[in-house]
Formats: C-alpha cells, sequence, structure tokens
C-alpha cells in the first residue's frame, strides 16, 4: 500500500455512542466526562455521544439509557477544550427537536445516518444542521446491502443536502477489504465531500477494513476505545492511531494517552468485552444489524432458541437498522415451530427451515 | 339508505385506491374525481370507471350542489386552502393530509363524537393502525408510557413521507397520546427496502399499571374485530404478550390490493379508514335527507 505521508486523518471516537451498545445504554454522566475528557486530552477531533441508536434512542426497542443524550452532552461539554461534540440521529427515530437541544448543548458535529436506499429521508435534518452551523457527515448504514451505483446516487443526495462528509457504514461488519476499498473509492471518485468508513469487527476485519478505506480515499475513519460497539464492537481506537502512525499518517493524537484512558477509564467500566463470539459472528457472516446482537441473545433465552437460528432468520428478511422488534417477531415465529418429530407444515418442507435451531421449550410462550 | 355522492380530491395513488372502495360503497357514490392533470393515470381511471373527472382542482367540486362529502388526498398545504372554501360551501371534509385541520379521528375510537364536524383528519396510517391497540390497553389499565415501531416498505413510502418524516413520528405520538389515552408516547418509524416488499408491521409496547393480562387480551381482541370490519387485513401477529408492567403487540396491516398492492397495508389503511368515516357521515339524517334530491 503506497502512502501519502501528508494526509491527515480525522478519527471520530465512538466509544460513548456506538460503545454504548456494549453496555446497553448504561453510561452515567461521571462516566461521560472521564471519557471525554481522557479524549480531548489525548487530541481526538470529534468525539461522538449519544444512545447508540442516536438521538432519541432510549426507548423499550433499543433500550432505555441511564441517562438522557441532554445530560450526556451537557457532561461531556463541561469537560471538552479542544474535542468537537458530535450527535447521531437517526431520521424516523430521532427529530429536529433533538437536534436543537444537542446544538443548544454545545455540539459542533450532527452525523445523520440512514439505510443505505433511503437517503432522502434526511434532507430535512441535514438542513436544520446546516442551518445551526454544524458540521454535518452522513452515515449511509448497512451499505453492504445496496449495489455501488445506487450507494453513489444516495451519497450524492446527502451532499446535495448540504452533507460536508459521507460515510460507507459496514453496520453489520459484514463487508471484506475489497469491498471496502470498492464502495469507499467509488464515494471518493463521485463525490466533492469528504468520505469516510465505519468498521464493526464481526468477521475481524475492524482494522484491516479500515486501512482499505484509506486505500479508497476515505479521511474519515471511526473507532471506539476497547473496540467497545455493537456486535463485535468496531475497529479500536487505540490500535487505529497505531497504526496509522506507523503507516506515517497524521492524526493529532498522542497514542500513549489515547491507550491510558482505554486502559485506565473505559476498561474498568465495561460489562462486557466485545468479541467475536458465534453469535457476533454470524452478524458479519449473515450481513445482520451488530445492534441486534445483545437483543437477539436476550430473545433466544426467553424462547429457548439458539442466536445464529434468529440471526440467519434476520438476514433471510433483510431486516434493516432499527427492527430490533422483528426480533422478538423472528423468535415468536421459531419458537411456535412444531419440535423435530412433529408434524410440519408437510407440503412445504423446506419453507420454514431456518438452520439447525436447538430443541424449543415450549413452556417458555 | 340512499347513496350520499361524494368526491375526491387527488388523483395519486391514495385518491385512486380510495375511489375503488368507493366505488363497493353501499353509502357513498364518487361523483367527481379532481386533479389537477387530465392525462394522469388517476383520472384516466376514474372516467374508464365512469366517473366523472376534473383536472381544474377543487372548483369543479366547489361548483357540484350535490356533493356532500369531499375526501382530500392532495397534500397537507392544498388542504390548508381547501379546508376553508369545503365548510363555507357546507361540504364535509375528511382529510387523508397531515394537515390536521380538523380533529384527529380513527373510526373505531372516536369517530362518533366529531359526526357534527366540517372537517375531520385521519392523522397518519402508523396513528390508525396503532392507537386502537393502545386504546384497547388503556380501557383495562392505566398506560404509563407507549412506543410504537411502524415498519413500512420503501415502495409504499412516497416523496411526502420522506420529506417530513419528524411529522410523521410527533404527529403520531401525539395521537398516541390524545386518543389512545398514554400518559406519554413515542413512535418510530421504519423504511425497509427489501424486494419482494415487505407489508407493513407494527409494534406497540406498552408500560402500564396493574396489568391484568387476560382483561388486556380480551380488550385488544375484541378492538382487532372492530378494526377488520373496515381494514379486513389487519391482524395481530402473535397473541398480545403481558411481561409484568410491560404489554408487546404485535401487528400487521396487509392492503385490499385494489389499486396499491397488498404489501401497502401502510396506505390501505388510510383510505379504508376513509371510506368507514365517510359512511358514517352519510349515515347521518341531515346528509341522508340531502341525497333525496
Amino acid at each position: 500500500m503506497s502512502v501519502e505521508k501528508t494526509i491527515k486523518i480525522r478519527v471520530v471516537d465512538t466509544t460513548l455512542r456506538d460503545g454504548s451498545h456494549s453496555i446497553s445504554h448504561q453510561y452515567t454522566a461521571q462516566q461521560v466526562r472521564e471519557v471525554a475528557r481522557g479524549l480531548d486530552e489525548a487530541g481526538v477531533e470529534i468525539i461522538e455521544i449519544t444512545h447508540g441508536d442516536g438521538l432519541g434512542g432510549s426507548s423499550i426497542q433499543y433500550g432505555f439509557a441511564r441517562e438522557s443524550d441532554e445530560a450526556k452532552l451537557k457532561a461531556a461539554a463541561g469537560v471538552v477544550t479542544r474535542s468537537k461534540i458530535a450527535v447521531l440521529l437517526l431520521p424516523g427515530i430521532g427529530t429536529r427537536e433533538d437536534l436543537r437541544m444537542a446544538c443548544a448543548c454545545g455540539v459542533k458535529v450532527a452525523r445523520i445516518a440512514t439505510h443505505v436506499t433511503e437517503a432522502n429521508i434526511s434532507e430535512q435534518h441535514i438542513t436544520l444542521a446546516k442551518q445551526m452551523g454544524l458540521e454535518v457527515l452522513c452515515f449511509l448504514m448497512m451499505a453492504h446491502m445496496a449495489d455501488i451505483p445506487t450507494m453513489v446516487e444516495q451519497a450524492r443526495l446527502m451532499e446535495s443536502y448540504g452533507a460536508d462528509g459521507v460515510y460507507v457504514v459496514d453496520s453489520a461488519g459484514a463487508m471484506l477489504p475489497d469491498e471496502v476499498c470498492q464502495r469507499v473509492g467509488a464515494l471518493a471518485e463521485n463525490l466533492k465531500v469528504q468520505v469516510g468508513y465505519h468498521a464493526h469487527n464481526n468477521l475481524g476485519l475492524a482494522i484491516g477494513n479500515s486501512l482499505a478505506a484509506l486505500k479508497g480515499g476515505a479521511t474519515l475513519l471511526d473507532g471506539s476505545l476497547r473496540g467497545m460497539g455493537a456486535g463485535a464492537g468496531n475497529a479500536m481506537t487505540e490500535a487505529l492511531v497505531a497504526v496509522l502512525h506507523k503507516l506515517g499518517y497524521e492524526t493529532g493524537i498522542d497514542l500513549y494517552k489515547l491507550m491510558d484512558v482505554g486502559e485506565q477509564v473505559v476498561r474498568p467500566l465495561m460489562t462486557r468485552q466485545p468479541e467475536i463470539d458465534n453469535a457476533a459472528l454470524m452478524l458479519g457472516y449473515a450481513g445482520v444489524y451488530s445492534s441486534f446482537l445483545l437483543h437477539t441473545f436476550r430473545a433466544a433465552e426467553k424462547y429457548q432458541l439458539d442466536p445464529r437460528d434468529i440471526l440467519i432468520e434476520l438476514g433471510r428478511r433483510r431486516t434493516v437498522g432499527g427492527q430490533e422488534d422483528s426480533i422478538l417477531d423472528v423468535a415468536a415465529e421459531l419458537a411456535e415451530l412444531p419440535q423435530h418429530g412433529a408434524v410440519v407444515d408437510s407440503e412445504k418442507p423446506g419453507n420454514r427451515q431456518t438452520g439447525n435451531r436447538l430443541q424449543k421449550d415450549s413452556q417458555a410462550l | 339508505m340512499l347513496k350520499v355522492k361524494v368526491a375526491i380530491l387527488g388523483s395519486g395513488n391514495i385518491g385512486t385506491d380510495l375511489l375503488l372502495k368507493l366505488l363497493r360503497s353501499p353509502l357513498l357514490e364518487p361523483a367527481i374525481v379532481a386533479g389537477v392533470d387530465e392525462t394522469s393515470a388517476g383520472l384516466r381511471l376514474a372516467r374508464d370507471k365512469g366517473v366523472r373527472t376534473s383536472a381544474r382542482g377543487i372548483i369543479d367540486i366547489l361548483a357540484a350542489e350535490e356533493i356532500a362529502i369531499v375526501f382530500d388526498a392532495s397534500g397537507a398545504r392544498a388542504h390548508l386552502s381547501h379546508a376553508p372554501l369545503l365548510e363555507k360551501a357546507g361540504k364535509v371534509a375528511i382529510d387523508l393530509t397531515p394537515a390536521a385541520v380538523g380533529p384527529y379521528v380513527i373510526p373505531c375510537i372516536n369517530l362518533q363524537e366529531h359526526l357534527d364536524k366540517p372537517n375531520v383528519n385521519l392523522i397518519t396510517c402508523g396513528a390508525q393502525a396503532t392507537v386502537p391497540m393502545v386504546w384497547a390497553v388503556s380501557q383495562t389499565a392505566k398506560v404509563r408510557y407507549v412506543e410504537i415501531i411502524s415498519t413500512i416498505s420503501s415502495r409504499s413510502a412516497g416523496l411526502g413521507t420522506r420529506q417530513n418524516i419528524d411529522e410523521f413520528t410527533q404527529t403520531t405520538a401525539r395521537a398516541l397520546e390524545l386518543l389512545g389515552g398514554a400518559e406519554h408516547g413515542k413512535a418510530i418509524i421504519i423504511l425497509n427496502p427489501a424486494e419482494p416488499p415487505i407489508t407493513m408491521s407494527n409494534t406497540i409496547f406498552a408500560l402500564v399499571e396493574e396489568a391484568d393480562a387476560a382483561a388486556i387480551r380480551a380488550s385488544v381482541q375484541s378492538m382487532v374485530g372492530k378494526i377488520q370490519s373496515y381494514v379486513p387485513g389487519y391482524r395481530l401477529k402473535h397473541p398480545p404478550e403481558v411481561d409484568g408492567d410491560k404489554v408487546t403487540i404485535q401487528i400487521q396491516v396487509e392492503g385490499a390490493g385494489d389499486y396499491l398492492p397488498r404489501y401497502a397495508g401502510n396506505l390501505d389503511i388510510m383510505t379504508s379508514a376513509a371510506v368507514a368515516a365517510g359512511e358514517a357521515f352519510a349515515r347521518r339524517p341531515i346528509l341522508q335527507e340531502g341525497a333525496t334530491r
């Protein structure tokens, strides 16, 4: 890989947003303050903070957060000196009202995210964010689900609404390096604005794919301390920055300080180390939204199912980000299937098979 | 009963699906379909069905004295100007746009209270599909919080909905409180581009006080029956689940497949609710007297 030494890579840390999935959105204001202070001291330019599903994400559907977005944003705003605070907003979940609140808390960057084919639901939010003077970085989520021309067309829509950058977001951690390079390259070639990449480590490729994104022309990369994040987590910010420095890129980040925040502040608060367990691997393999992981574990336990069967069925149904309720629907349907040996819809034997489902306990219903 | 003459404003997908439903109504007779483009597919289909058409917007409808009820499926901005004209002309307006000039109405909940109003609004598809479930639960227990997730196929979401997605979530949330009886409501909308398109799905999560599972199930079941009387494709996916103070209801709305495809239950429930509202108005003696002319 040829490296242009002068290129500055903007690293966005999402420990306090995507990372909140890893602890079921239970950050306290004090934890937010400490992590934000550490990231600020380490020189991270942009720190993303909200519920894992963005502004307004606190819900039964996605899990109630311990602290409101507003409380967390204010906590961080009180300690950062150089870093810019970013918020995530998914139109359909968060609204412009939430964005106004965030702006009043001192947020400087809005990340507006839609499914890769639905960019035109973001116009009103991008327009408002620009009017309020925010930098707007847009997400095309589940980017692996659309062909490249469609993805480019959708990115152009976001650019036309005023986006300052567009990300290829590998929400399912399903992409392989060549694909990342092609997708990012297609955006870099066709857009005038910056291009970014957001990884999930479900196939163990988060750092490698981030490098492939650099090769494709990305100048914005997302990471999370200790790799916290939905599914098997994001690209670990400490490792990402170390790799970037080794390659000779500028990040403006003090690696030692960054590592210290990860090990001394973040690791002690983690309740679960993101890892590529069987279910997380299946997210990447089946192309399922990473945030579904913990919800799937809960549904699998409730209905006595193998989480992998639920995930495969969710992939088969081409579910998109935000459809956490479909996990309950799928689990209930799988649990309603007759046990082995019972009479199954015998005319269409292949129809309802979804994998090697474990024996269910019908009393779970 | 005599058929009351009605008009449809707007000859797009919604207006055209509504026309096909009205042609089956024993109480309503579509007399005019008005659009803005003489060559549009909607106006052509209306002519094929022998219904008078107009490409001059509301003008010919206002001039037609025999029209008692006007369904407005044009757009929110247009309805704001149509509403006062229709009221002045003494015509009942059933508003399928998000303009919300008149009170929010859901046929199986509060229609009877508003049959004396000149204008009623059908809120959003998400509200038509989910508020009745919340209302059913709130008949048996105090609903502290309710959250609904409407998942619709990308193909069934028009540009108007897409450019005003906040209005969908905010209006639906308000209806969950005002009509559903929840203390606090939240709405989420998800667009899914899967092919073949998915059928409209809704999940209702409610946090209640002193949940009586049997009473909740019975109330929900009875409400499902009421909705099915005007939206035949409305069904529970699973029996309502009561887990401590949390109630989970998952429903699917399949359309009748009149003009719009069956997966577009979100659009069908609006046109079906419009017909149900129109028929309720048509039964009123005052409109029946007019119908004899």
